[in-house]
């Protein structure tokens, strides 16, 4: 690839643009909850971490963000379940219905989340199922399945089957191959297909919306709040999850560098 | 779960205790929590309303209702709204996605943690973000006012087309630059060079060789954030105009204040027929496996 210096500095410019657009409303989050005023207008005048300390006391910020970490994590462990298990079934075993099941898996993610939520919330109902945490986590967990199943999908694509062969060859069982053949090359597609359902359900709402009953989740409870104008409390605590997030990830890059 | 993990080249033709193991759960899933609600919300679609009753009576009325002018143009608005916020980011994060993967060396890692990073925030507050900047009270009104540029705050920015436009081009965004950079890493560089070789210059390469190879990423991420828009309701609601409703505003209208659910699911099934055949086209293309 032999390009001109120009393109190269051309390209670099402009990728810094598109990272500002994608930042600069961050930034504003960010900024505004140290300022000292309750209006979210510029000129800043004063600084203060108020907002923090009226965050930290805040009961029912604590009842949303601890509703919806239980949501999350329980969604993303049946997801990983569900995603792992599906992408061994379609990568394993010729079936009848292989390829449509493979292109149906990915339904929950390519329509939008209201037909999800509306015909959830049409099934529950006939069902006769009482909404609340659980009706939430069935949703997510639905449209977090087709999530990892597409990571652990890919990269179980790019497997050699020959380790495998070479492994049994060599007289492991097919447990013993598992766990120490296949398991560590797809570890970090497992993890990386966690991590983002775990990320979309954490701040999802509109699936939400329809599927919760009285318990809010920190999405929910900033949606109440929105209607009546954003806080600098809001910001604040979507600034402290947001550095929290990110150190954790970092983090981890951090270490699966290392290891 | 041993059986379930046998790996011998045999099994991959003889389906036991294994194939059962790992297929049932996942497709009984499927099939109860997912495809048995559509098919209730399509069967909704053809139920009749009375007041706040459904009537289990066979009608195409919903259908009729749902494209009559009231909420024709919704539908309309959804479609080329959709289309418009496709097109900008597909423009917006091919040349990033394409830097990202080639030229960013050792930033690469951050880079793309940075484009994870609007997604652990929250949504509301990052449209929200939105309205703190382009409000009358905004900070481009204070900019534009400093620079001289303007004499009085304008409200023009904000609550239109434009503001929702913009808005949701930014909150999909991360949608269409992942599968982008992905599709870019894969390439094979060896091709890039053998074209480079062959004499074709650098725009030749890419119209000839590299686009064709991202295409199913690019079909990818442009079916996300095609579909991720025409699902939203709450970036119009948020800060979008009074006219500039889409069809999930309407969808989720039926399905609360005005409790009509067979409007509502009729209007759901045309969303899902206008994406399902916009998916039946892509798979032919393979795209549906680069997610």
């Amino acid at each position: 690839m032999r390009q001109s210096r120009t393109t190269k500095w051309i390209l670099g410019f402009y990728t810094l643009g598109v990272f500002l657009f994608m930042h600069i409303p961050l930034a504003v989050i960010v900024l505004f909850s140290f300022s000292d005023k309750r209006v979210l207008a510029l000129p800043i005048r004063g600084w203060t971490l108020d907002w923090y300390r009226q965050m930290l006391e805040d009961e029912r910020l604590y009842t949303g963000l601890f509703n919806s970490l239980k949501v999350a994590s329980t969604a993303t462990l049946l997801a990983t379940f569900l995603g792992t298990l599906g992408a061994f079934a379609v990568m394993r075993w010729k079936f009848f219905g292989r390829n449509v099941f493979r292109s149906a898996v990915v339904i929950p993610i390519l329509l939008p989340g209201i037909v999800t939520g509306v015909a959830m919330l049409s099934f529950f109902g006939t069902a006769g199922i009482p909404l609340g945490l659980a009706t939430v986590i069935i949703g997510h967990a639905t449209f977090g399945f087709p999530v990892v199943f597409n990571m652990v999908n890919a990269r179980l694509a790019r497997l050699p089957r020959s380790l495998e062969e070479a492994s049994a060859d060599l007289g492991a069982t097919p447990a013993q191959t598992f766990r120490r053949v296949i398991f560590p090359s797809i570890r970090s597609a497992i993890i990386a297909g966690a991590l983002l359902a775990f990320t979309l359900s954490f701040d999802e709402i509109v699936v939400t919306i329809f599927l919760t009953g009285k318990d809010n989740t920190l999405p929910m409870e900033i949606y109440s709040r929105l209607r009546f104008g954003m806080t600098p409390e809001i910001n604040a605590a979507v600034t402290a999850i947001l550095t929290a997030s990110a150190v954790l990830v970092l983090l981890s890059t951090w270490f699966s560098r290392k290891a | 779960m041993s059986a379930a993990l046998s790996f011998t080249a045999v099994e991959h033709q003889r389906r036991g205790k294994g194939f059962w193991a790992t297929f049932l759960p996942p497709f009984l899933w499927m099939a109860g929590f997912y495809l048995v609600p559509l098919a209730v919300l399509l069967s909704l679609a053809f139920q009749k309303h009375e007041y706040v009753h459904i009537i289990q009576e066979f009608t195409w009325e919903n259908f009729a209702t749902a494209l009559s002018p009231a909420y024709r143009p919704a539908l309309i608005r959804t479609l080329y709204v959709a289309s418009a916020v496709t097109l900008v980011d597909m423009v917006i994060a091919l040349p990033a996605a394409y830097f990202l993967a080639f030229h960013a060396g050792r930033w690469k890692t951050l880079l793309t943690v940075l484009i994870l990073l609007p997604l652990w925030s929250s949504y509301l507050v990052r449209v929200f973000a939105w309205r703190i900047i382009l409000g009358k009270a905004g900070i481009l009104n204070w900019v534009l006012i400093k620079a001289g540029i303007l004499d009085a705050p304008s409200p023009m920015f904000v609550y239109n087309l434009f503001s929702m436009g913009l808005t949701l081009c930014y909150i999909w965004l991360p949608f269409m630059i992942l599968p982008l950079v992905t599709a870019f890493e894969r390439l094979p560089r060896n091709l890039l060079e053998a074209s480079s070789d062959l004499g074709a210059d650098g725009f030749a390469t890419f119209r000839r060789v590299t686009l064709p190879l991202v295409m199913p990423g690019l079909l990818a991420g442009s079916l996300s954030v095609f579909s991720l828009t025409s699902g939203d309701y709450l970036t119009p609601a948020l800060i979008g105009g009074p006219g500039d409703s889409l069809v999930g505003n309407i969808i989720a209208g039926q399905f609360g204040v005005a409790s009509n659910y067979p409007l509502g699911s009729a209007i759901s099934a045309l969303v899902l027929a206008v994406l399902f055949v916009l998916m039946a086209i892509l798979a032919k293309k393979r795209v549906l496996e680069s997610f």
